[in-house]
């Protein structure tokens, strides 16, 4: 689904970020990727989504068995690609609910698909809302303005389960989430979590992968992938911290 | 348009020049001009009664003393008026369907996604399509009857309801107000009259659709709407005009008048050709727009700017009466080399009047939005209040946007409170959205959109729709 070799991205100052990152994911699977503040976690999340303030210097960036690095990060998100971003951005006067309407249709209408009907869209709107136990009025505020750490996070994981990605990037989606929240968003996770969609989980802690078990864990260091290996990783580290790498 | 049927245009134009005025062909024009004989031919022509012709003839010895204002933020090209056609009549007078309308027009409809056909089955709205300078088309006039509403064009108003039009007729814009006031008043060819009796509700959106038709030809339509005591209407104006290669003028003048306890809604679309993307053509649109609010009354403007060359434009409340309230809600995008200087005054003579102005410019290219705002309390004007908000947003390094805030306060009761804002859409936005699949100019036109809602909700149902799709397509190109 996702292969990434030799990766080596800098800022568009040219400071350099990933010094050499590999990392392969395949249908399915969930990898959490765990790593110190400024280690690179986020950087890696926007190269993959394709944000224009990182330039690839060097390396493969392949999803979907596709060389990616030049595609628009529309068009990326078309064939399947989706991120929750760390620090979500506010879009004033637009609501979600406009918002996702407005995104799904795109999606189709790049996919050369037949845009949903509003009632099928309303459908969704309540299944996925009512899953993340999100009220409806809710939906109806504007994008991310005015929302809680929590609700914006969990307005990130409403929008992944309307898009339906094949691959989905959670960046730090638990952090500031308390226990109840954190058990709603792993929902969500699972909800879309199949043979065929896998998922990317930046996090520092080892508390939301009790609730999203992932196959593999990574840790990120300097821009680097510096250890790999399974769910054993996070407990070391969550006992230990990275010195123990 | 092509670069032939331009030129056959142009071709057509000097043709008449050589002839001067002709009569009986297709499409009926004067020889371009002004002087007394052009103005008492437009008269003539329309059957005019002689007070008409009187007030007219006034208006252009008022002109003759006028110079073309300069201290709007614009850098306007030299008008000269003698080179102006001042009549200009279609081929048709009355369609008699809507479907007759030239097909031009429609398409602009299309591309909105609003057709005329579909409006007209919009129950709830009236038409009167101005093409040109004539009325050609007036519908559900029978319901309006009904109740004692009259909508119609300026033309039948003279004709038909000559008290009124005398009575109101420059009681709100006299002709000495300004340069373009003067030159509509001697030179008007058509436009709208409206009149609500005392206390009667409106039950449809009143809605003209003005248009240029014809190359190197002036607009300067004359609207006036008068609201009885205690009566209510909501007036759509929209504006779209076919690409044009000259500067073509627009000076028009609408007057409103709130009698007691009346609340008059006034919506504009205007969508005149801004000019071409290295800053050919374009329309010339100076307009004096104003409002005067009797006790207990309300007028709210609101409009989305979008087209023209050059914008001057300053729609206006003077709240005379006790507790009257004025409002003025605007949108004015400027995109390549288009120029905008827009803004309200609000002039509060009454004791208690309340004034909102919610202003959203939006900058693109080369181009230069200006808000200009006059909030004026007079002595007599004791507990008045204003909320002014001003707010701009910038795409890319080459536009510019300012506000020019005028506050005159002879009260000391006065409450006046003035926000304004300068923003851009930010890489992090444009990212947010690109990342959820929306491409670029969708998700500026979402952003625009967004950012213009306190505006575009203040618009009538069917029209925000089409204000929308306006505002993503004047900011097509914007970026990138
Ligand atoms: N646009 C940028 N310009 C300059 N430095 C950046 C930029 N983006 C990230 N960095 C730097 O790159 C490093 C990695 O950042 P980031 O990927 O956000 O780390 P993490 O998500 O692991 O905390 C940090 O030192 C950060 O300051
Ligand atoms: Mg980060």
């Amino acid at each position: 689904m996702l292969k990434i070799k030799n990766l080596k991205v800098n800022t568009e100052t040219e400071i350099s970020i990933l010094k050499g990152l590999n990392l392969d994911v395949n249908e399915g699977e969930v990898h959490a990727i765990m790593g110190p503040n400024g280690s690179g976690k986020s950087t890696l999340a926007s190269v993959i989504s394709g944000d224009p303030k990182y330039v690839i210097k060097e390396g493969v960036l392949e999803f979907l068995g596709e060389d990616v690095s030049e595609m628009d990060p529309e068009e990326r998100a078309a064939i399947g690609l989706f991120l929750s971003f760390q620090y979500p951005v506010e879009i004033p006067g637009i609501s979600l609910n406009n918002f996702i309407k407005t995104a799904l249709n795109q999606k189709q209408k790049s996919l050369g698909l037949e845009p949903f009907s509003a009632k099928e869209i309303l459908a969704r709107i309540k299944e996925n809302a009512n899953a993340l136990k999100i009220n409806l009025d809710f939906i109806k505020r504007s994008v991310n303005v005015g929302f809680s750490g929590g609700e914006k996070k969990r307005a990130e994981i409403f929008q992944m389960l309307m898009l339906n990605p094949k691959l989905s990037i959670l960046d730090e989606t638990d952090s500031g989430l308390d226990i109840d929240a954190l058990k709603i968003v792993a929902s969500g996770v699972n909800k879309l979590r199949s043979e065929n969609n896998s998922f990317i989980i930046i996090t520092h802690y080892q508390r939301l992968l009790d609730y999203i078990k992932p196959d593999f864990v990574h840790v990120l260091s300097d821009g680097k992938i510096i250890k790999s290996g399974g769910p054993e990783i996070a407990k070391m580290l969550e006992e230990k911290g990275y010195d123990w790498i | 348009m092509s670069e032939e049927k331009n030129k056959t245009l142009k071709e057509i134009t000097k043709n008449k020049y050589q002839y001067g005025f002709v009569s009986k062909i297709e499409t009926e024009k004067f020889e371009p001009g002004l002087n007394e004989k052009i103005i008492s031919l437009i008269s003539n022509k329309r059957k005019e009664p002689k007070w008409m012709l009187d007030y007219r003839l006034k208006a252009y010895k008022i002109l003759q003393n006028m110079k073309v204002p300069d201290w709007a933020n614009l850098n306007i090209k030299p008008i000269d008026l003698q080179k102006i056609i001042y009549f200009a009549a279609p081929k048709k007078n009355q369609y008699k369907s809507l479907d007759e309308v030239d097909p031009e027009l429609l398409k602009t409809f299309n591309k909105l996604g609003i057709s005329i056909d579909e409006q007209k089955k919009i129950a709830g709205v009236a038409i009167d399509v101005v093409v040109d300078s004539v009325s050609v088309a007036t519908t559900f006039q029978d319901t309006l009857k009904k109740l004692g509403i009259i909508f119609c064009s300026m033309s039948e108003a003279i004709k038909n309801h000559p008290d009124l039009v005398k009575k109101y007729l420059g009681s709100v814009v006299p002709s000495n107000d300004n340069y373009f006031a003067a030159l509509n008043a001697a030179v008007f060819t058509d436009g709208s009259f409206c009149y609500i009796p005392e206390g009667v509700k409106c039950p449809m959106e009143l809605s003209t659709y003005f248009r240029i038709n014809e190359a190197g030809t002036g607009q300067f339509e004359r609207t006036l709407l008068i609201a009885q005591k205690g009566s209510y209407v909501s007036y759509l104006e929209g504006c779209t005009a076919p690409m044009r290669d000259e500067n073509q003028l627009h000076a028009a003048v609408v007057e409103l008048v709130a009698l007691d306890g009346a609340e008059i809604k006034y919506s504009t679309v205007q969508n005149w050709y801004p000019g071409d993307d290295k800053g050919n053509g374009g329309v010339y649109n100076f307009v004096t727009k104003r409002g005067v609010c009797y006790k207990n009354s309300k007028i709210s403007w609101t409009q989305i700017e979008t087209g023209s060359a050059i914008t001057w434009k300053y729609p206006s409340c003077v709240l005379k009466g006790e507790n009257s309230i004025g409002e003025f809600f605007s949108v004015a995008v400027t995109n390549n080399f288009q120029q905008a200087d827009t803004g309200t005054k609000m002039i509060h003579l009454g004791k208690n009047t309340k004034s909102t102005i919610i202003s959203k410019g939006v900058c693109a290219g080369k181009s230069n939005g200006s808000y200009r705002g006059l909030v004026k309390i007079s002595k007599s004007a004791d507990n008045a209040r204003n909320f002014s908000q001003c707010d701009s947003l910038l795409m890319g390094q080459n536009c510019g946007a300012h506000t020019f805030p005028y506050i005159e306060s002879n009260n000391k009761s006065a409450i006046i409170e003035h926000e304004a804002t300068t923003s851009k859409i930010s890489d992090d936005q444009l990212f947010y959205c690109k990342q959820r699949g929306i491409p670029e100019e969708e998700a500026i036109g979402l952003i625009v959109n967004g950012y213009c809602k306190d505006v575009l909700k203040k618009l009538p149902m069917e029209f925000a729709v089409e204000a929308q799709k306006l505002l993503e397509i004047s900011l097509e190109g914007s970026v990138g």
